[in-house]
């Protein structure tokens, strides 16, 4: 691939996964996975994890993939795309195969951060060639709306309601890229549909990174957090402004903010508080009242730590070199 | 322990499926360990390390991984062996139903082992009949060769295009799996002829005709993918038959749906599973010395359920013991049921009693089972019954 612009990406690699699907409009699973599946002109084979997205791409008799894909079970997803990487590695090395595969599973974050958390670690400890993506749009979504680890303190959810005694979840999201990281992969980082030229270059680095790797990507979902379908896009940059959703990669133990983030550190790019975060999405619409304020001060002290902490693991990155 | 093949051989249940598997050469093996099983994943390791196999070895980090990992890259199209036992196969249950679904040929040894609570290491079917119906084919042996020799039939009847369904083949934890006995290997490049090279259906690294497997079906479709795995399972009788006379050309060894001793003048017969066929064998010896004409017989294959032949076995006997080493709790164990069923297609049904026995590897012994003929025989013997247990 010679360069990224938008027309380069668009005739060099052939469409993979189809627009024909079932996501809900306004869904950014669907443009991550495009954009991810533009990272490699390599043949891909994909493994999903059980959730929307598997759902919605294969409804027999239909299927939107025009690559290999499997799915089996939601906890094992990364376990099902290293069957496969290992299938392709035992036939190469007899000779019975004369393909180069790039690999990939896409999971959301139950699949990811929860009940998928276990094979995803032996995956990536034993050191498969392979891409692990997850759609982080931090709610059991395809079950309708539960509360998972990656929700937000604060968000509303069906398992997490707000009410006259609760404000939402009372728990922080885990810091799932943070347990990736600690595997020592090649290759981890976190990304956002808005910024797509960054997320594919992620992919790039992911599928050419020699192992394991990982991507986590947020992923906007209008049903769960309570935003106009329209509006995916400028939620996901939202996310990244706020700091709620820090762009970054992770190479051979390196912290790197990705450009957008780091106009933020650098004071380039205003860093909005989270009450921005909050007033766009009927999810956090209650921490608006006032009996609240404490819980949402809370919140972005947490943020902030959490931030400056991985600014400075960036800069002692940056001051290794 | 490794051994090579061609002469016979002292080794044990866990060391000659090992050596099947290598004589067999999977591409692929992933597995947990879990006793009693685990010699067959460590033999086999050991083969891998020394380079005597092409298989891409992975050390999974559970049951579950195991199983998804074989799944996939059968899927992919790679011929691929696990092995589990008890809470490992309880703890792959998930996924059964689903490797069964993708009609992908997947090979398991299961070391039956009993399933918690309480803990308990020893042999019952309590692992294995949790998995009757999910769509495997089930096979058991009742002794080491008969342990090494379904390793290659099990694969031989699994792999055929009419049938395309994974298959369980049991040993007895202990019993077989770490009980050293005398045992006639094939040569290995007879094995390789017999079994021949792995033709997958669909695979899926082959990136030029893409394909999903595992869709999401509607009540339209679900029910319909089911009835062809309905399909699929009698065709499994037929195609179990005819590798039968196949093995018995390379080997000399003769294997049948279901297996008879003493069987066609007994007034009564037994039903068995696994490794108690053997031990039932010398009570019936010893029956039949004392002038009772018992006999008993063992459904080889287990799924598919080889009903008419169990029907014509039980035709016009006094009475039939049908012996289970798992027990439904609250109803029969999981034979008693099926054998009622397959006698009722004869229209006359004899009696029919079941022996609930050995639970968690409680000792059952040739003195037991006589004692169950002569219950039945005295008129004591109630519906169900319970070996050794003071009721």
């Amino acid at each position: 691939m010679s360069g990224l612009s938008l027309k380069e990406l668009n005739n060099e690699i052939p469409v993979r996964l189809a627009s024909g699907h079932r996501l809900c409009a306004g869904c950014a699973e669907s443009i991550i996975a495009r954009q991810v599946l533009m990272g490699t002109e390599k043949d891909v084979a994909v493994s999903c994890s059980t959730g929307c997205f598997e759902v919605s791409t294969t409804i027999f008799p239909y299927t939107s993939w025009k690559v290999p894909m499997v799915h089996t079970a939601f906890g094992n997803g990364a376990a099902g795309a290293a069957g496969l990487e290992t299938a392709y590695k035992s036939l190469k090395r007899q000779g019975k195969t004369d393909k180069d595969i790039k690999f990939v599973n896409f999971a959301g974050d139950g699949a990811t951060y929860d009940i998928g958390l276990q094979a995803l670690s032996g995956a990536m400890e034993r050191g498969h060639d392979m891409l692990f993506v997850c759609f982080n749009n931090e709610a059991y979504m395809n079950t309708g709306i539960q509360r998972s680890s990656a929700t937000e303190k604060g968000a509303s959810t069906t398992t997490s309601w707000n009410g006259s005694e609760s404000y939402g979840k009372k728990e922080f999201p885990k810091d799932m890229t943070a347990v990736m990281v600690a595997h020592n992969i090649p290759y981890v980082a976190q990304a956002a549909p808005h910024a797509w030229r960054d997320l594919v270059q992620k992919a790039q680095k992911a599928f050419n990174c020699g192992g394991p790797s990982f991507i986590n990507a947020i992923s906007p979902c209008p049903r769960g957090w309570r935003f106009a379908s329209s509006d995916t896009i400028s939620i996901s940059k939202l996310a990244v402004e706020t700091c709620v959703w820090p762009l970054f990669e992770v190479e051979n133990g390196e912290y790197h903010l990705s450009p957008e983030s780091q106009r933020i550190a650098d004071g380039k790019a205003e860093k909005k508080p989270v009450t921005d975060w909050f007033a766009s999405q009927g999810r956090f619409k209650h921490l608006m009242d006032e009996r609240w304020s404490d819980v949402v001060e809370d919140i972005q002290i947490e943020l902030d730590r959490r931030w400056n902490k991985l600014i400075k693991l960036s800069d002692m990155s940056s001051g290794s070199e | 322990m490794t051994a090579k093949a061609g002469k016979d051989l002292a080794i044990n249940g866990d060391g000659a499926v090992a050596l099947a598997w290598k004589q067999l050469n999977p591409d692929v093996c992933a597995a947990y360990p879990i006793t009693p099983q685990t010699i067959i994943v460590e033999d086999f390791a050991k083969y891998v390390a020394n380079g005597e196999v092409d298989t891409e070895f992975v050390d999974v980090e559970s049951e579950h991984s195991a199983l998804t990992l074989c799944t996939t890259s059968s899927a992919a199209g790679a011929r691929t062996f696990t092995a589990t036992a008890s809470q490992g196969l309880a703890y792959m249950w998930e996924m059964l139903p689903i490797t069964a679904a993708m009609r992908v040929p997947v090979m398991m040894a299961v070391a039956n082992r009993t399933v918690s609570g309480p803990i308990n290491i020893n042999n019952d079917h309590g692992d294995v009949m949790s998995a009757r119906d999910t769509g495997w084919l089930s096979i058991f042996s009742e002794n080491v060769q008969e342990a090494y020799d379904m390793s290659i039939i099990g694969l031989k009847i699994a792999e055929n295009p009419e049938v395309q369904l994974p298959v369980l083949v049991n040993l007895d934890g202990f019993i077989l799996t770490h009980a050293i006995e005398r045992m006639t290997p094939l040569e290995s490049h007879v094995v390789k002829e017999f079994i021949g090279p792995f033709k997958p259906l669909h695979p899926l690294l082959d990136t030029d005709h893409p394909v999903t497997h595992n869709l999401m079906d509607g009540p339209l479709y679900y029910f319909p993918h089911k009835y062809q795995m309905v399909l699929a399972m009698e065709n499994a009788l037929g195609v179990a038959k005819d590798v039968f006379a196949q093995f018995k050309e390379i080997s000399g060894r003769e294997y049948h749906l279901v297996e008879e001793y003493m069987c066609d003048d007994a007034d009564y017969v037994a039903i068995v599973l696994g490794s108690s066929f053997g031990t039932m064998k010398e009570a019936v010896d010893r029956l039949r010395a004392e002038g009772m004409k018992v006999g008993v017989a063992m459904p080889r294959v287990y799924r598919p359920w080889p009903a008419e032949e169990l029907a014509k076995l039980v035709k016009g006997k006094k009475g039939v013991l049908v012996m289970d080493r798992h027990l439904s709790i609250g109803s029969y164990g999981p034979m008693y049921p099926e054998i009622c069923a397959a006698a009722a297609m004869n229209g006359e049904i004899p009696k029919m009693y079941n022996f609930i026995y050995g639970l968690g590897g409680a000792d059952t012994m040739v003195s037991d089972f006589m004692s169950c003929y002569k219950m039945v025989d005295s008129g004591a013997a109630k519906t169900v019954n319970f070996v050794g247990v003071k009721e």
